[in-house]
């Protein structure tokens, strides 16, 4: 989790992103910061992000993210 | 049968009755008989294009939902003998097969749209490489029918088969219910592209007769034709004779002719919308918004969030994040992190996928040169304001004055000047002469024309810009009030004779302004031939 928000952070340093849970729907992170996000996640936990799990939901809070990585890294 | 038509209005007026009279279970059956009515009366060799449509979406998705079906009853079945490696080729090999069935539903659709769409384009592209080499052979063009909205319903249709082959939605096993999801009617004419999990949940439920849906329903399609019929196809005259003689209409000209055009596209697009999602609220039908104010956007970013949503939607959900986040793309973006430095890097895969959206979106609207220029213009601006972001924080943060509402006030009109410059692409279709129109305005000597009559020469008089001027600042009220809230729940909060008067208004505008008769063209919507 930490990777994850140092990741979060670097993006948009003015969030908290411990707290936020609307990322996406209130339209902080944006298309190009989800792709910059995606790349960073890959490079870092080494799992593949594909476009159907782009989804609001997937991505509006650090927590969900982290789930979401989790839930790949189980898989794979 | 154009929404503007009495025919249509009888249509839509007899639907509206049949549809709550017959049991709730046949109201889908109605629908799909009724938008098969309203495309075949347009053409009926409509029918056989979009029929391929569905026939071809509905047979591969459901082949590819049965193999995934499969590969889950297979690996359950062999679960104790397959080990980890094993079930992950297992599964990679079933995975290109679904993959090799979409690309066919794919070609197919993409291929059917090509042809019809884009095949003279092609033609008089290939005739003028081989005139530029010193040719003489020429190849014809070719008649084609172009089925209306076929845009709309097959990138819609292509969004639910994508959407079955990522396995976030269900494949439709009814072939006639699906056959309803790509082309129930008011959304054949300019969309919205719906999404099937979206959709779906209204479009085949049984819908009891409410009165309050109902009536929202109808105020919608009425504001919707005011749109069209009081400002739209009034401005029209005006615009078209600055757009068809640029040579005696610029400078100044171009300049009016620019603003007319974002209003008129404006109040067209909007206003079909308007009337789409009017009628299918009467029918009980929720769809998908497909404007949020745009014109008050405060820069061309926030635009395109507000401006024909659900095809930026569908663009970014299915071409600009599996082309920014694939395995080449990523590649692409290590060997540029590695060798031209992180920042870079991290960008690259950003702009190389917005480049190919955006000259798509460009593409998408019409099988014409200029339009892939607006589609281009657009991505320079968004990639260089993306670019001078961090500039404009520090601005920002330095003067106060920028969060201020007369700041705000100025990042709106600025923009929309912005937006109203770029669509000048699409407004004359030659790009030359877009540039040179665009250029006239800063060496023009006849600002005069402002002042002294000569607007009243273009094909509307005095009245119609007073009415075309009550319409502007009606659209700016309703604007404000509808970000401060819903503008019918508030009008439906006042008391009877209120109400009645605001939609007796309303509806008698339509009536007396409307633009009818010799001049006026009632019948088309812009986006209907994208």
């Amino acid at each position: 989790m930490e990777d994850l928000l140092e990741i979060l952070k670097e993006l948009h340093p003015e969030v908290d992103f411990e707290t936020e849970q609307h990322l996406v729907d209130d339209e902080i992170l944006d298309s190009f910061d989800i792709v910059t996000l995606i790349a960073e996640i890959q490079d870092v936990f080494d799992v593949t992000i594909d476009a159907k799990r782009i989804l609001p939901e997937n991505f509006n809070s650090a927590k969900a993210l982290y789930a979401l990585i989790q839930e790949i890294e189980e898989e794979d | 049968m154009f929404f503007t038509s009495y025919e249509f209005l009888g249509f839509v007026g007899v639907l509206f009755l049949v549809y709550y009279l017959v049991p709730k279970k046949v109201q889908w059956m109605l629908l799909l008989a009724a938008s098969w009515i309203f495309y075949a009366a347009a053409d009926p060799r409509f029918l056989i294009y979009i029929l391929a449509t569905t026939v071809t979406i509905y047979f591969t998705a459901r082949i590819i939902e049965r193999d995934q079906e499969r590969q889950t009853a297979y690996l359950r079945e062999h679960k104790a003998e397959m080990d980890r490696d094993g079930k992950k080729s297992y599964k990679e090999s079933r995975h290109r097969v679904r993959f090799r069935w979409l690309l066919l539903g794919l070609l197919i659709n993409l291929g059917i749209l090509a042809t019809l769409k884009y095949a003279n384009f092609f033609i008089s592209n290939v005739n003028g490489i081989m005139n530029a080499f010193g040719g003489t052979e020429r190849l014809s063009f070719v008649t084609l029918v172009l089925p209306m909205g076929i845009s709309f319903y097959t990138f819609q249709a292509l969004g639910y088969l994508i959407d079955v082959y990522r396995g976030t939605v269900p494949a439709e096993k009814n072939f006639f219910r699906f056959a309803l999801f790509v082309s129930f009617f008011p959304q054949l004419v300019q969309g919205p592209i719906s999404r099937f999990d979206d959709l779906s949940r209204t479009l085949y439920a049984e819908h009891v007769f409410d009165a309050r849906t109902v009536s929202f329903g109808l105020q919608r399609m009425l504001w919707g034709y005011f749109k069209k019929m009081v400002i739209a196809d009034r401005i029209l005259p005006a615009l078209s004779c600055i757009i068809d003689a640029p040579g005696e209409y610029h400078g100044a000209y171009a300049f009016v002719g620019m603003l007319f055009y974002t209003v008129q596209l404006y109040a067209d697009f909007t206003g079909g919308i308007d009337i789409t999602i009017g009628i299918a609220q009467v029918l009980g039908i929720r769809l998908q918004e497909n404007f949020e104010t745009p014109y008050f956007s405060m820069s061309l970013k926030e635009y395109w969030r507000r401006w024909h949503i659900t095809m930026g939607t569908w663009f970014k959900d299915y071409l600009f994040y599996p082309i920014s986040i694939c395995k080449p793309m990523q590649k692409i973006s290590k060997f540029s992190r590695n060798h031209l430095g992180k920042k870079i890097g991290m960008r690259l895969p950003v702009y190389l996928s917005s480049f190919v959206v955006w000259f798509a979106t460009g593409f998408w609207h019409g099988a014409s040169w200029n339009f892939v220029v607006w589609g281009l213009a657009n991505y320079f601006v968004l990639m260089i304001s993306e670019e001078l972001e961090p500039l404009y924080g520090r601005f920002h943060k330095r003067f106060r004055f920028s969060n201020t509402r007369l700041y705000n006030i100025f990042q709106v009109a600025r923009t929309f000047l912005l937006i109203s410059v770029l669509k000048m692409f699409d407004c004359y279709s030659d790009i030359g002469t877009t540039f040179r129109m665009f250029g006239s305005m800063f060496t023009a000597k006849n600002w005069n024309i402002l002042w002294n009559g000569a607007l009243l020469e273009l094909g509307i008089t005095a009245g119609d810009y007073g009415v075309l001027a009550a319409g502007a600042v009606l659209f700016v009220i309703i604007g404000i009030l509808h970000r401060r809230g819903g503008v019918r729940e508030r009008i439906a909060a006042r008391p009877y004779p209120v109400r009645a008067v605001v939609w007796s208004v309303l509806f008698l505008a339509v009536l007396l302004f409307g633009a009818y008769g010799i001049g006026y063209d009632a019948s088309q919507f812009i986006y209907n031939r994208f």
